[in-house]
């Protein structure tokens, strides 16, 4: 090597050198700087954040119970299978047996994990809802070969079978997307399971409860490494309805095989004894998953089975309403001395007005108003309403709550219609006919009616004008703070009504199931039985020759009361297509009369201290097969649950209770 | 002329330094892979250190002049090596990288071609003696790296790839490049910026490199390393917490923390201060390294001194400049401190030369 004659590197050269050194050393320090001391704070929060998990306890929601403390609704303990698709490792081989354990086809499996492939890798996929005993012992055997499977426990609806008080009930479901853009949701989050119909809906938020939380460490898998605290959940608070189930199952059977609604009312305090509506759906369908097949089902099916006909049918009340035509005939001093000749029918402005007893080929002659109401003569009303005029018939069906809410506490309750001169101006933008006062008389034309208003308002009219406001729970067994919000449900109303032309009208009731009524087959024996028939006519009758069919068949109506004055229940039935209005009684009858005798054993009890006859357990479910099997009420209880199409059987959770004995008095 | 060599020369106080940043690097690995299936590998990083320390006693005690001359010969066995690694190369995560050796295990051939390439491009620039260089010269040099940097950015390997350029620039400056070579090369540089984008980067490589400007987009790949890395440096705050202690390193949310984001994990646990004290150290070790080149014999052996101080603070920018989230992800370990056997050989190689020129400092 030519040492020596070599030129040396210039110092300044190794000087830039350093400098850059230092230069990269001052970017480095800073780097720090500026982790380490100016964004420590927020840095150490995302530490924590990092290995914090919260992991929320779901509250189980408040159960219902009848007015005597059975339950009605409860909840049951479900598990859902989960693919944490974070450690899913060699999915394709472990499927088979994946699928295998969880009774369900491979497809079904991958079609979710297809529908997933787009989220985030740490939100697990839901493989099936409400599995059974053994595929959860299928998961927990299998920990260490398929560790991406794991369970998770959430509380589900138990409702009874078959839809027994559904519409009363509703039902619960996740909270959608639009409910949760709404000021009274902004508490909800995505998956919360919130009421979306009936009670379940209106008391919500008395009913969830409140989730709780179990705040762990965690390390990068996710597993659970430490505790750190835990907030309890706490339950929803339970829902004491007015509703009594041995009234509620009479009902329920008294409606079997029809369409169409009952509503009972105690209408000294406006407590719903019993709602039902036909058809009916299994809200237990609704607690996992409906399938769209069904749902697109329900909401097709013409015979409404999603809709609440107690409070969401608006129909022509038909004959029912000459009940409020009498009291308003009282009240203007029409009908003290009031006879009209029936000679089954007559004619008003030019056109002849038929009464219904022509088709019997016979008239009613003289008619004062109790023979009116008891054999429902239409010629009676048309000359009392054509006295009256609309203006008064109007106004005495409103004060009496038609055409308005009766303010149940259940959502979406209908209006109705209560025709006058100006509703037809306002809504039609026509003149009112005389000729329409004369059919509004006898309850067809513009007016319609629910049947929990024409509940309220024949239970007012019994209760010398009392009229009530309708709800469905026990208003002192609410808590506090929801107490108050519905201190109004006691609010009553008095509408005069003069004291003998009263009595007149109760008496008159009383008869309409006596030999010389319209619906002498309803009659009880020893039960001050009263009420009122209607059939509503759906198509006029010239329409009617060029049709035929059930659906444009009458539909019977029936409001009655036990006892006939200052009632402690009255009962409004509804049956669509029930030709007549006595179809309609003899169902209210088996109402009426499930409460007399459970008043009347009740009182036998506390007299004897005998224990029940009557096997009712807590949590019953309605069972369609043990019908009719002793005649008490023709109903046995059983405790099981059906859960969609998986028979009863199969479910282990199957729960049996001690029957209740010694019903208290109510 | 070589005969009054003594260990008195040998640079005891650099020596000192360096064994305290690799003590550092030990209790970390220990701190930091404790509670994993890693567990123990700090005994092997003593292993390694006590092989290093071998390595660099014999590497300084052999004439670096002998090994200059004989340096075109490690050059061929280098690119031999390294056709070797396509041939019968080991592929690992995706990436053909080591052979298998009978007897010693996988060994990394790009690794101490880094060494070879200090001593080829040394020679070769402190044989153009500070005359006026030339375009000629100039492309020879490159040409000299950009043979094996192109096969080691072929296995791929971006990131020890990358480490061939430092020495090479350090001896392009040292050697007397023109002003005007540099500006060429700038814009070069600037034009074949999109076309080595579309051509020559791997698609992960890629992914990396965008990830690095949008951390956020994947937040469990390499984008996670970064977050994760940020997160356990500013949770160590100004005086981090303590020994075995931090969160993110001890609950394994840091990827890789014995190895490439060690110093993530000892910034976490000894927070600013300790932090800043590692790099002093480090900084401390560099500019006694360029006291010695300046001290060197002869041109190759200052060159030489200062290629190794290129390698180091290329390693060091990369390396803790990905964990502050400055540079993007690359791989590249953190020299002295990182567990790994190549890294800590090539350390001690690289520090046995300098120590070998110093110690010849005085002898003409």
């Amino acid at each position: 090597m030519a040492i020596g004659r070599e030129e040396k590197i210039p110092a300044s050269k190794f000087t830039v050198v350093q400098y850059g050194v230092l230069a990269i050393f001052l970017v480095l320090g800073f780097g720090l700087w500026r982790l380490q001391v100016i964004g420590s704070s927020r840095y150490e929060t995302l530490a924590e954040q990092n290995r914090i998990r919260t992991i929320p306890i779901l509250a189980p929601r408040g159960k219902i119970k009848d007015r005597e403390g059975r339950v009605i609704v409860d909840n049951y303990p479900s598990f859902s299978a989960l693919l944490i698709r974070e450690d899913a490792r060699d999915l394709v081989v472990k499927l088979p047996k994946i699928a295998a354990g969880l009774n369900m086809p491979e497809e079904e499996i991958r079609s979710i994990l297809r529908r997933m492939a787009g989220r985030t890798k740490s939100e697990p996929a839901v493989l099936k809802q409400d599995i059974t005993p053994d595929e959860v012992a299928f998961i927990e055997a299998n920990k260490t070969e398929l560790p991406e499977l794991e369970t998770i426990m959430v509380h589900r609806r138990l409702y009874p079978k078959d839809g027994f008080a559904a519409h009363l009930i509703g039902y619960v479901g996740e909270v959608s997307e639009t409910d949760l853009d709404r000021p009274q949701f902004e508490l909800y989050n995505q998956g919360d399971i919130v009421g979306k119909s009936g009670l379940e809906y209106q008391y919500n938020d008395m009913l969830i409860g409140k989730d709780g939380a179990r705040r762990v460490l965690v390390d990068t898998r996710g597993k659970e490494v430490g505790r750190l605290s835990k907030t309890p959940a706490v339950p929803g608070k339970e829902l004491r309805l007015a509703m009594d189930l041995d009234i509620q199952i009479a009902a329920e059977e008294a409606l079997e095989g029809h369409n169409g609604a009952i509503v009972a009312m105690d209408p000294r305090n406006g407590e719903i004894l019993a709602l039902v509506s036909r058809p009916v759906f299994d809200p237990n369908h609704f607690a996992v998953r409906i399938s769209r097949d069904e749902w697109n089902k329900l909401l097709t099916d013409p015979a409404k089975p999603l809709m609440n006909k107690a409070i969401q049918a608006q129909l022509a009340p038909g004959s029912v309403f000459k009940i409020i035509m009498s009291v308003a005939g009282v009240q203007e001093n029409i009908t003290q001395n009031m006879v009209v000749n029936c000679g089954g029918g007559r004619d008003f402005y030019g056109r002849h007005f038929k009464c219904w007893v022509v088709a019997e080929h016979r008239t009613h002659g003289a008619v004062d108003l109790a023979k009116a109401i008891y054999q429902s003569c239409d010629t009676f009303f048309y000359t009392l309403g054509e006295r009256l005029g609309i203006g008064r018939i109007a106004k005495y069906a409103q004060a009496f709550g038609l055409g308005q809410r009766s303010g149940i506490d259940l959502p979406e309750e209908a209006v109705g219609v209560v025709p006058s001169e100006e509703w037809k101006i306002r809504t039609q933008k026509q003149k009112w006919y005389a000729g329409e006062t004369i059919s509004v008389s006898i309850g067809q034309g513009a007016v319609t009616t629910t049947p929990i208003q024409l509940a309220r308002a024949i239970g007012a009219i019994a209760s010398e004008g009392r009229l009530v406001r309708p709800h469905t729970v026990i208003v002192d067994a609410l808590p506090e703070e929801v107490r108050q919000r519905v201190e109004n449900f006691k609010e009553t109303s008095l509408v005069a009504i003069e004291h003998q032309g009263w009595e007149t009208i109760t008496d008159a009731m009383a008869d309409v199931v006596n030999p010389i009524g319209t619906a002498p087959s309803a009659h009880l024996k020893d039960i001050d039985f009263a009420g009122k028939t209607g059939s509503a006519q759906v198509i006029s009758n010239t329409l009617r020759s060029k049709l035929s069919g059930k659906e444009y068949r009458d539909n019977g109506w029936f409001a009655g009361v036990t006892p006939r004055r200052n009632p402690e229940i009255v009962v409004a039935t509804l049956i669509e297509q029930g030709e007549h209005g006595y179809l309609a009684a003899r169902i209210t009858a088996q109402v009426i009369k499930a409460f007399v005798e459970k008043k009347r054993r009740n009182q036998v009890q506390t007299a004897q201290a005998m224990p029940s006859k009557k096997e009712v357990e807590v949590g019953a479910v309605w069972s369609e097969s043990a019908r009719g099997n002793d005649g008490l009420h023709g109903g046995r209880f059983n405790v099981a649950w059906s859960n969609g199409p998986r028979p009863a059987k199969q479910r282990s959770l199957v729960r049996t209770s001690p029957p209740v004995s010694g019903m208290g008095g109510n | 002329m070589r005969k009054f060599l003594s260990f008195r020369d040998f640079d005891w106080v650099l020596f000192g330094f360096v064994l305290a940043i690799a003590a550092l690097g030990v209790l970390q690995i220990y701190s930091a892979s404790a509670n994993t299936k890693f567990a123990g590998v700090h005994v092997k990083q003593m292993y390694w250190l006590l092989a290093g320390l071998a390595a660099m006693f014999i590497m300084s005690v052999v004439d670096y002049h002998f090994l200059v001359e004989k340096s075109h010969w490690a050059y061929i066995v280098s690119i031999l090596s390294l056709m070797a690694v396509f041939a019968v190369g080991v592929t690992a995560l995706g990436a053909k990288r080591w052979i298998r050796l009978p007897g010693i295990g996988l060994f990394q051939p790009s690794e101490w071609v880094k060494l070879v390439l200090i001593i080829v491009v040394a020679r070769y620039f402190a044989s153009l003696n500070q005359r006026d260089v030339t375009w000629p010269d100039v492309l020879k040099g490159i040409a000299l790296v950009a043979v094996p940097m192109f096969m080691v950015l072929k296995q791929p390997d971006l990131g020890t790839s990358l480490t061939y350029l430092p020495p090479l620039a350090v001896g392009l400056f040292l050697g007397g490049m023109k002003w005007k070579h540099a500006a060429v090369f700038l814009i070069a540089g600037a034009l074949m910026a999109p076309i080595a984008w579309k051509f020559v980067l791997k698609p992960y490589q890629k992914e990396r490199l965008v990830n690095f400007i949008h951390p956020e987009n994947d937040p469990k790949g390499t984008g996670y390393q970064i977050t994760q890395s940020l997160i356990a440096v500013g949770n160590g705050g100004i005086f981090g917490k303590g020994i075995a202690q931090g969160t993110q390193t001890q609950g394994m949310f840091l990827p890789v923390t014995h190895t490439d984001f060690i110093f993530s994990s000892f910034a976490e646990e000894h927070g600013f201060v300790g932090a800043m004290g590692v790099l002093l150290l480090y900084f401390i070790v560099l500019m006694r390294l360029v006291q010695n080149a300046q001290t060197a014999p002869d041109r190759v052996g200052a060159m030489i001194i200062m290629g190794v101080v290129a390698i180091l603070v290329f390693h060091i920018l990369v390396n803790v400049g990905m964990v502050l989230g400055m540079m993007p992800v690359t791989g590249i370990p953190l020299p002295l401190m990182s567990y790994g056997g190549s890294s800590v050989m090539f350390m001690f190689l690289a520090l046995g030369m300098v120590m070998n020129i110093r110690m010849r400092r005085f002898v003409n």
